[in-house]
């Protein structure tokens, strides 16, 4: 992590979050690890209007899967996950590689992508399905901000990179 | 000559930043735990500041410091020391390469008016101040999520977008790098960087940047492209023709956006633009009427008062006006070595996908600048012959951010600009991927409409 001698330590505008990968949303519009968790929201199969707010704890993955109405998953039976809870992790998997899901989840990097659930050790937890989904509704709350022609001068810590892994 | 002023080191820019760092590591185990030897660092800057008009505060805020009262005011003025410190390293820095450009610059006009922050900067000033005592290696999810109320309200008040965008891109980082106990290394000077400057822009009473109507054409040299999780900017370096010369000036546009909004399809998040985008995308010039240019050189854009000019090639113009221009001084608080991002123009040199060969000076290639929204890459960049660059400095040294370059690929001469794509991709994989990308942004733009408003 260093660059010609020059310390990580000592530089300004060095990248401290990997980037997202791009991914399709419309299962799965919104996974975050945050707050000791990995959680996000799943589109419901049959009704527009409705979303499932799934979580897994880090460390003792407790699963949790209710409709945005906090009403339970009927396809989620004590520590077997559901199918939200799956296309959950496929989606967190495609966006932030199996790796950093699996260190956010404090169990060792499965060999290969698709096998996250191999490793886990999953258990039935309560889950804080109006907290998820205030957080999903904050981010969808992002596309509605107006733009601004402010000069944001502190936006030179921040460059867009990635045209080297393109 | 540019190369001498790449080479060369100002004089006490060495002890400058080491005061720096000893107060950045100071805020690694946090206020509430210092050793001897970080109070020792913090003592110097009592010592280095005796001699200037901080010095009374100085040595109060860090003497409290050091025996466990941890004020806002006190933080306020370590803040203020690294404004200070850094601002003259920019200061050192900028004026060896203005020397060497030949590049004349309007100082900064004494600012009077004062911009009233509010009550909504109390909430931030709070969390910086449990960050300062805890310190990075005490922050862990809970302490990290903890500036979230804080952006909140700051987003939703417009005027206070500059210090919401700024701490939303930190929090950002906290929380991905919680608990930082156990984070192998950790960002020091950018922490504190951006951790001060978000101090800084919640005080009360900050001067406000004069600025005034301006009538021209503006010719771009270049985008530059700028991202965090929630934020994807373009800023516009560019020559403002005027009836009383030619300047150098930016103008900013940015979009509030999600992280799976990245890459070429971010530029959707910027519709609101066409005329500016269109300049880019198309190289044209842009007449502007009445628009407001402030002290520090930036030109405040409106789609309103602007209207699109002839077409006209960035080269060219940089050829022709660069040398000549006169550039603005940013203003005092804004300063910092980070910040620096001089446009030049190089010609006739060899360069690899690491570095640029002056002759007599090798300067480094700022790799992690080309974005993935735009066309130029390393590689384009070691084919290349001249290039419109940003000169950036950090990590000691000087590195340039290609944002325009001419090159020969297969035999074949090939000119590629950063805002090329602000239409879209015009290369084929590219324009592609941006098209599976792009359907994010309306899947996003649904469930919005569906779900917020009930």
């Amino acid at each position: 992590m260093t660059s010609e001698g020059v310390a990580y330590e000592r530089r300004s505008a060095v990248p401290v979050i990997a980037s997202v990968r791009p991914r399709k949303l419309a299962k799965v519009p919104f996974v975050e690890l945050a707050e000791g968790r990995l959680q996000g929201v799943v589109s419901s199969g049959s009704d527009v209007s409705r979303v499932y707010v799934s979580s897994i704890t880090a460390g003792e993955h407790g699963l949790s899967c209710n409709t945005n109405n906090n009403r339970p998953c009927g396809g989620l039976s004590g520590a077997h996950p559901c199918n939200h809870l799956r296309a959950l992790v496929e989606a967190a998997v495609a966006q932030y590689g199996a790796d950093r899901v699996a260190r956010y989840l404090k169990v060792e990097p499965p060999a290969d992508e698709a096998g996250i659930w191999s490793v886990l050790h999953p258990v039935a937890a309560p889950g804080r399905t109006p907290e998820v989904f205030s957080s999903f509704l904050r981010h969808l709350a992002y596309l509605e901000l107006p733009p601004s022609t402010e000069p944001l001068p502190e936006l030179q810590w921040f460059p867009a990179g990635g045209a080297e892994v393109r | 000559m540019l190369a001498d002023a790449l080479r060369a080191h100002p004089v006490g820019l060495d002890e400058a930043f080491a005061l720096v760092d000893g107060l950045d590591d100071a805020l690694v185990h946090g206020l509430a735990r210092l050793d001897d030897d970080r109070a020792a660092a913090l003592d110097a800057l009592v010592a280095a500041f005796s001699a200037t008009p901080l010095a009374e505060r100085v040595t109060d805020a860090i003497g409290k410091i050091i025996s466990g009262t941890v004020s806002d005011e006190h933080l306020a003025v370590l803040a203020g020391c690294r404004v200070a410190l850094l601002g003259a390293a920019y200061d050192a820095l900028l004026g060896g390469l203005d020397a060497a450009l030949g590049r004349a610059r309007e100082p900064f006009p004494a600012a009077a008016a004062s911009t009233d922050a509010g009550h909504l900067t109390a909430g931030s000033r709070s969390w910086l101040r449990e960050l300062a005592i805890a310190g990075w290696r005490g922050v862990d999810h809970e302490l990290a999520a903890g500036g979230s109320p804080a952006v909140q309200a700051l987003l939703a008040e417009p005027t206070r977008r500059r210090l919401a965008v700024l701490l939303d891109g930190f929090a950002a980082e906290l929380r991905a790098a919680a608990p930082v106990a156990t984070l192998p290394r950790v960002p020091v000077r950018r922490w504190a960087d951006l951790w001060a400057r978000s101090l800084i822009l919640s005080q009360d009473d900050l001067p406000a940047e004069p600025s005034a109507p301006v009538d021209g054409r503006l010719l771009i040299l270049g985008a530059d492209l700028h991202e965090h999780p929630t934020v994807f900017r373009c800023q516009v370096h560019g020559l403002l023709e005027t009836a009383g010369g030619v300047r150098l000036v930016r103008t900013s546009v940015a979009a509030a956006k999600v992280d799976t909004i990245s890459g070429a399809s971010a530029w959707r998040m910027l519709s609101a633009f066409p005329k500016l985008l269109a300049g880019l995308a198309e190289h044209r010039s842009l007449d502007v009427a009445q628009m407001t240019l402030t002290a520090g050189g930036d030109l405040i854009w409106d789609e309103s008062r602007a209207s699109a000019g002839e077409p006209a090639d960035p080269f060219a113009s940089a050829r022709v006006l660069l040398a000549g221009a006169v550039a603005a001084s940013a203003s005092p608080l804004d300063r910092h070595p980070a910040a620096l991002a001089e446009p030049v123009l190089l010609e006739g040199y060899s360069a690899t996908a690491e570095a640029v060969d002056l002759g007599g000076c090798v300067i480094g290639l700022d790799a992690g600048r080309l974005p993935a929204a735009g066309p130029l890459t390393a590689e384009l960049v070691a084919a290349s012959t001249a290039c419109i660059g940003l000169l950036r400095f950090d990590g000691g040294r000087w590195a340039v951010q290609p944002v325009a370059v001419q090159a020969t690929v297969r035999k074949k001469a090939v000119v590629a600009h950063t805002g090329d794509w602000a239409l879209g991709p015009t290369e084929a994989k590219a324009a592609k991927a941006e098209a599976a990308a792009g359907t994010a942004v309306e899947v996003l733009r649904e469930r919005a409409g569906r779900l917020l408003r009930k």
